[in-house]
């Protein structure tokens, strides 16, 4: 088990502290043909599933009135950048249920990093 | 064909260009070659290696003493095996180094027990209906015609012990050699459970 765990390690890479509800820009690489370019996708994480180095997240966004939803291994080489733009204060593990509020119920309120 | 014995130390996923692939990690460590069979004396070429040191002197036959001895070897091995490759000599080592990642490899193993199972699991019989009044779930049905041959043929597909036979997954893609740390990262599932003594394989 040590041996594997140590095959794991070498392909683990240096990910930022984020959990669910934080709003996080990913800069993706796309590859198309032989040309490669960084795409961003913003949005709200609404799930991390499965640990070590199989373990993902869920990117939500609203693009032009429609909900879009990326799965990304978080250990992925395809991802060069992963920034947080917002703390979020959220009380579930998994935010599931953002898919069927719209508008203000969608909103996710924001962690005070600071207690007043 | 070059070959080697290892322990299936279980399954992971690597990154390969980007994608995650599963992998099966297995240990081998280096094997001393005991003997060395040649066109000239034995009619074939082949090399005899011992694979994972046996530590329990107990469990050393006084034949199998004989071999090592005679051989040179320093300590006592667990699984001998012959492969048929040609330009070793008694006392050196089949290590790793032999792989290369990409290469394609068979792997041969004792696949886990299922004990006593039915046609459905077995055979892949398909059944009857599980519902809407059914009687008729698992069971075979109809094992053959009535009067030719008023027997039932020899072969027929019928339950009982399944699993804990010699298995061999052929065309198995090497994702990673470590000659250092004696792993080897094959992709796909490998026959048994973890722990499994396994035979790698490589034609050419």
């Amino acid at each position: 088990m040590n041996l594997i765990n140590s095959i794991d390690e070498g392909y683990r890479r240096e990910v930022p502290a984020f959990s669910v509800g934080d709003t996080v820009r990913i800069f993706i690489k796309v590859i198309e043909g032989d040309k490669e370019r960084i795409q961003p996708f913003e949005g709200a994480v609404i799930a991390r599933k499965n640990g070590g180095i199989r373990e993902t997240f869920t990117v939500r966004k609203i693009s032009f009135g429609v909900g879009v939803e990326r799965i990304f291994p978080l250990h992925s080489p395809f991802i060069q950048e992963i920034k947080i733009v917002r703390f979020g204060q959220v009380r579930h593990a998994k935010l599931y249920y953002i898919r069927e509020k719209k508008g203000k119920a969608a909103k996710l309120k924001e962690r005070q990093l600071v207690k007043k | 064909m070059t070959g080697i014995v290892g322990r299936k130390l279980g399954m992971t996923q690597v990154f390969e260009g980007g994608r995650l692939v599963p992998v099966t990690v297995i240990e081998a460590q280096p094997g001393f070659v005991l003997e060395v069979k040649t066109l000239k004396k034995h009619g074939y070429e082949a090399a005899k290696v011992g694979f994972l040191e046996q530590k329990k002197q107990k469990l050393v036959t006084k034949p199998m003493k004989g071999v090592f001895e005679k051989a040179g070897a320093k300590a006592f091995y667990r699984y001998v095996k012959e492969f048929p490759m040609g330009g070793l000599q008694v006392g050196e080592t089949v290590t790793l180094e032999k792989f290369a990642k990409g290469d394609k490899v068979s792997v041969s193993g004792v696949s886990k027990g299922k004990g006593f199972q039915g046609v459905m699991k077995r055979h892949n019989y398909s059944g009857g209906p599980s519902s809407h009044g059914s009687m008729f779930n698992r069971a075979p049905g109809s094992i053959g015609a009535s009067s030719y041959p008023s027997r039932v043929w020899k072969g027929k597909a019928l339950p009982g012990h399944m699993g804990s036979v010699r298995v061999t997954t052929k065309n198995l893609h090497i994702e990673d050699v470590r000659v250092e740390q004696n792993l080897i990262l094959v992709r796909g599932s490998v026959p048994g459970a973890t722990g499994t003594i396994v035979e790698i394989r490589k034609e050419g």
